[in-house]
């Protein structure tokens, strides 16, 4: 199978997972096991293309398929900033909080991936309803939706503004009605 | 030397956000998570376990196992009970007459819970090892089973713990106040039981441990996702008989805790006593499934609560009697959780009295132990429901019943009835926040339209006003309430020749930005760079103390410790720089990074500049040792309360029992904040975790101790799509008592919101006649609390009436 672009053939078992080959065997462990019932979706990758939950398949039945992971979202960096050579979504889980451990985290930007690639606009609801699968246990999910709409944006083209960086703190003033309503505003999930 | 550049002029950083130093490699998959090690020779534990929830175990035979492909070794609790030094500690005794079962990392001739571990098999990749273990012979003898904590306390009752003689840990009385005197002039007493169910914390990350074996270095090294890699390298020590010095625990990469991993668990005691026997490196990883039976569980607690209140509704008293479920073992800190909640149950209110009892039980299930908030949500959950209740009865609003008895801003700092000190806070400012955000009145008058209307579905509002106690403690009262260790903490600053600057931390962080925090203080106290911080941790070769990160309290006593630490570089730096710029310490203005002689701006020397020429040390005051490296090592003089007002409103579907969490508006007041970002991000998990108590979550037990939720297919663990976009802002009303001002937030959502789902879902219900729904409230438990209040009605009701939305 090819995995981020590298070609690798392997023997393995009939049932090792394709998750435990990707981990074990090639050493990338950018892809996360958190549960065995297909539940947490921190081992999501693409399999030519789609998002699976790398623990629900067998490596066998990757055999020929092209596999993206975490580890070949990135390129690399173009200048001397690390972060350029991030993937839109790298960069807006960065911007807006979107993790805090960090387990979850491949397989949340694997998922909103595909979600974008087959949504490119999608509304916040969607974006909750696209992420069903992966549990997150730190955030609370508000900043992880933040950051693939952030994401969203600027694949689409749209300048999203730097990062957050000094600007929180400062809307966060207790006094100004301009925040207070900016807050009532803010879009309730039915 | 070179010159090296000069530092741009930095800008204040704390109070900012600055984005995570922490997400590089988790964001692009260049991680250190424990299972993602491999090394040289490793070999791979699985843990036999237990499938009985209590039996006498009559013979184990590893045979059969070891002649299975790629088996190294196989051992029975037998095999190994002369490697423990001791059994699996319990660093809380909570009394001097506290019941402690012997607590061995394999069971030897009984097991206690489905999971109990019985054997354990090493082979040459995880597959082979997962594999053997279903080679070993295990024969039980059934032992009768105890789930029910009030079963457990009746006279004759089986016992969960054959030895033990009863399956009572402990009981821990608090009174203060004349408390008969409260009830008797009291002009309403109010009463209920509520039930604090038994959670699972589920960290995402499963627990991971590695253990090498001394081999081109004399110690051993232990990785293991923990949140305590201090406490675990010493009560490893002790359990495993391994001399301290020669033990280095790693902490690496750890993918969140939430108490789970705030332990000491047996297969990291299996772990080092298994390469120490083999003198290979052994590696164990949980797999979800085999994490719920055998990672602890949170809450568990059986509530009664009364009341006394004086007709105009003022709180005289409160009586508690707490049942605490201790499962079959006693835990790192198991026996202590419930009295955190001792001192909480008397929350934001003012009143003569309070009577506070608890009972510790044992029961053939999974130990439970500290699960974020550790005893204060279920507190607080109770007090802030039965207030509720009392408003109810005495007809008031519910927040003019807090009103009437909540210490006022002006009445800080203030002794409380269980005897703390508050020391700050605002809840007027926090409540009028909250009730403007959430349009508290409109949402009200929505409310009675839908109910006048009779809507099937119902609008229920909510409420928790909660304070917390954070910040892990003052040593001298742990040492009062018999816990185990101090609550000091350690940090390190080294400022280096190019004048970048380690900070080591004894905290160890599980996603929670202390590299971000930290870097942010260290960077406004010392003048230089937030760039220009690297921050150490979670490695006890790196930091050599620490007390480690649980309880809200690294930032209020780590993060003070950083704090402390900074300011006596800086007053090394102001010595070193008042010598080389021939001036008197005293002239010396420090701003920015920048020592300058007061009246002449120009003679001025950078703390890089100190930093280079100390490293030098061509020329330096006599009397001082050429470093500008401090260590401080902090005891907190007081406890932080954070507190906050959080509102939820909930849409009820009275005929299917469904709950729709539509709108949650929370003001938290955490004192000084370091990182509004963070701060932010803290609030939210916290609160998903405290509404998935209230609507989602339960540990369900049958009654030969089977965990019916054993996998996430069963626990329910909310989406992104069970929640809505929660807002939050905040207040700060300043700690006093450390000089950052801060109070910790962890565990504030967490917390406050279960209350406040709660008491909306009942808001809701209240009229069809529902006084109390169970948690979780699933739509099942709803439908069955609304049938149960109209059959009530039903049958005291004249014929004729129904029961229905008002």
């Amino acid at each position: 199978m090819t995995v981020d672009g590298a070609r690798y053939d392997d023997d393995v078992e009939p049932r090792q997972l394709l998750v435990h080959y990707l981990r074990d065997v090639l050493g990338r462990t950018g892809t996360n096991i958190g549960c065995d019932t297909s539940n947490c979706g921190a081992c999501t990758v693409h399999l030519d293309g789609e998002s699976v939950k790398s623990c629900t398949m067998l490596a066998v039945q990757a055999d020929g398929s092209d596999v993206r992971t975490i580890e070949g979202l990135a390129q690399p960096p173009t200048n001397g900033d690390a972060t350029s050579g991030w993937h839109p979504l790298q960069k807006a889980f960065h911007a807006e909080h979107g993790l805090q451990c960090g387990y979850c985290t491949p397989g949340m930007i694997m998922s909103s991936l595909d979600l974008l690639e087959r949504n490119p606009d999608p509304t916040e609801q969607e974006v909750r309803l696209g992420l069903e699968g992966n549990l997150c246990r730190c955030t609370g999910y508000v900043n992880i939706v933040r950051s693939v709409l952030r994401a969203a944006a600027e694949l689409r083209g749209e300048d999203v503004g730097d990062p957050a960086e000094g600007t929180v703190g400062e809307a966060d003033v207790v006094d100004d009605p301009q925040h207070v309503d900016d807050l009532r505003n803010v879009e309730v999930t039915p | 030397m070179t010159t090296l550049d000069a530092p741009a002029t930095p800008d204040a950083v704390v109070g900012v956000t600055k984005l995570r130093k922490e997400d590089a490699h988790l964001v692009t998959g260049r991680t250190r998570w424990t299972d993602n090690l491999a090394l040289p020779g490793m070999l791979h534990l699985a843990v036999v376990r237990s499938p009985m929830a209590h039996a006498k175990v009559t013979r184990v035979d590893v045979s059969a196992a070891l002649d299975q492909p790629g088996v190294v070794a196989a051992y029975t609790g037998a095999d190994l009970q002369e490697h423990w030094a001791a059994g699996l500690p319990c660093a809380w005794p909570v009394t001097e007459d506290m019941r402690a079962p012997v607590h061995l990392p394999i069971a030897t001739d009984e097991v206690r819970y489905v999971g109990d571990a019985v054997a354990v098999v090493v082979a040459r990749s995880r597959y082979q090892a997962a594999d053997a273990i279903e080679f070993v012979d295990v024969e039980y003898d059934p032992l009768p089973v105890v789930t029910d904590m009030e079963a457990a306390l009746a006279d004759g009752a089986d016992l969960a713990d054959t030895t033990l003689g009863s399956n009572e840990c402990f009981t821990w009385p608090l009174v203060n106040g004349d408390i008969d005197a409260a009830f008797d002039g009291a002009a309403h007493v109010v009463s209920r039981r509520f039930v604090n169910q038994r959670l699972i914390p589920t960290a995402i990350e499963p627990r991971a441990v590695v253990c090498a074996p001394p081999r081109d270095q004399r110690e051993y090294t232990l990785w293991s996702a923990t949140q305590v890699p201090h406490i675990l390298r010493l009560m490893l020590a002790l359990t495993c008989g391994v001399p301290e010095h020669e033990l280095r625990v790693v902490a690496p990469d750890v993918g969140g805790g939430f108490g789970s991993k705030l332990n000491v668990y047996a297969e990291e005691a299996i772990c080092l006593v298994l390469a120490k026997l083999l003198d290979q490196p052994v590696k164990w990883t949980e797999t979800r499934s085999e994490g719920y039976q055998a990672t602890v569980h949170g809450r568990d607690q059986v509530q009664d609560l009364s009341m006394a209140l004086d007709a105009d509704g003022r709180i005289r008293g409160l009586r508690v009697e707490l049942l605490a479920d201790m499962g079959a073992y006693l835990q790192l800190v198991t026996p202590g959780v419930p009295l955190l909640g001792a001192f909480m149950f008397n929350a934001i209110y003012k009143m003569d009295a309070l009577s506070f009892t608890c009972t510790g039980v044992f029961t053939n299930k999974t130990p439970t132990d500290a699960y974020r908030g550790a005893g204060r949500p279920e507190a607080t959950f109770a007090i802030e429901r039965l207030v509720d209740e009392a408003a109810h009865e005495l007809g008031m609003e519910p927040f003019e019943l807090r009103e009437r008895n909540w210490i006022r801003h002006e009445e800080f700092p203030y002794e409380t009835i269980a005897g703390i000190t508050y020391d700050s806070g605002n809840y007027e400012a926090a409540t009028a926040r909250a009730k403007e955000l959430f349009d508290y009145d409109g949402l009200r008058e929505e409310q009675r339209r839908r109910r006048e209307a009779g809507d099937p579905v119902q609008l229920g509002l909510g409420i928790s006003t909660f304070t917390e106690m954070c910040g892990l403690a003052p040593s001298r009262v742990l040492g009062s309430l018999a816990y185990g260790a101090g609550g000091w903490e350690y940090a390190g600053v080294r400022m280096l020749p190019s004048g970048k600057v380690e900070v080591v931390t004894g905290t160890s962080p599980h996603g929670q930005g202390h590299v971000t925090a930290w870097s942010q203080i260290a960077a406004e106290a010392l003048g230089v760079p937030y760039e220009d911080v690297e921050v150490r941790h979670g490695d006890t070769a790196v930091a050599h103390k620490g007390m480690d990160t649980y309880g809200s309290r690294s930032l209020v006593v780590g993060g003070y410790a950083v704090q402390v630490a900074c300011d006596k570089v800086v007053a090394k730096a102001r010595r070193v720089a008042a010598h080389l710029l021939e001036a008197s310490e005293d002239d010396l203005e420090f701003a920015d990074g920048r020592f300058s002689v007061r009246g002449s701006p120009d003679a001025a020397k950078t703390i890089q500049e100190v930093a280079l020429a100390v490293f030098a040390a061509h020329d330096y005051p006599e009397d001082m040792e050429p470093s500008l490296d401090s260590d401080a090592t902090v005891d907190p003089e007081n406890f932080s309360y954070p507190h906050g007002t959080h509102l939820a409103a909930v849409e009820v579907d009275t005929e299917t029992g469904r709950v729709h969490l539509r709108s949650y508006v929370c003001v938290d007041d955490v004192g000084k904040v370091i990182n509004p970002q963070i701060v932010e991000g803290q609030i939210h998990g916290g609160l998903a975790q405290g509404i998935a108590q209230a609507l989602f979550e339960e540990a369900v037990h049958d009654d030969e101790g089977n965990l019916l939720t054993g996998s996430l297919v069963d626990y329910y663990v909310p989406s992104a799509a069970d929640l809505p976009t929660f807002v939050t802002d905040r207040t700060e009303t300043p700690a006093t008592t450390n000089p950052l001002g801060v109070k910790g937030v962890g565990e504030a959502g967490t917390i406050a919101s279960t209350p406040a789902v709660i008491n909306a879902v009942v808001d809701a219900l209240r009229p069809l006649g529902v006084h109390d729904v169970p948690m979780p409230a699933s739509p099942r438990n709803v439908w069955e609390a609304i049938r149960s209040a109209s059959a009530g009605a039903e049958s005291s009701a004249p014929a004729g009436t129904q029961g229905g939305p008002a």
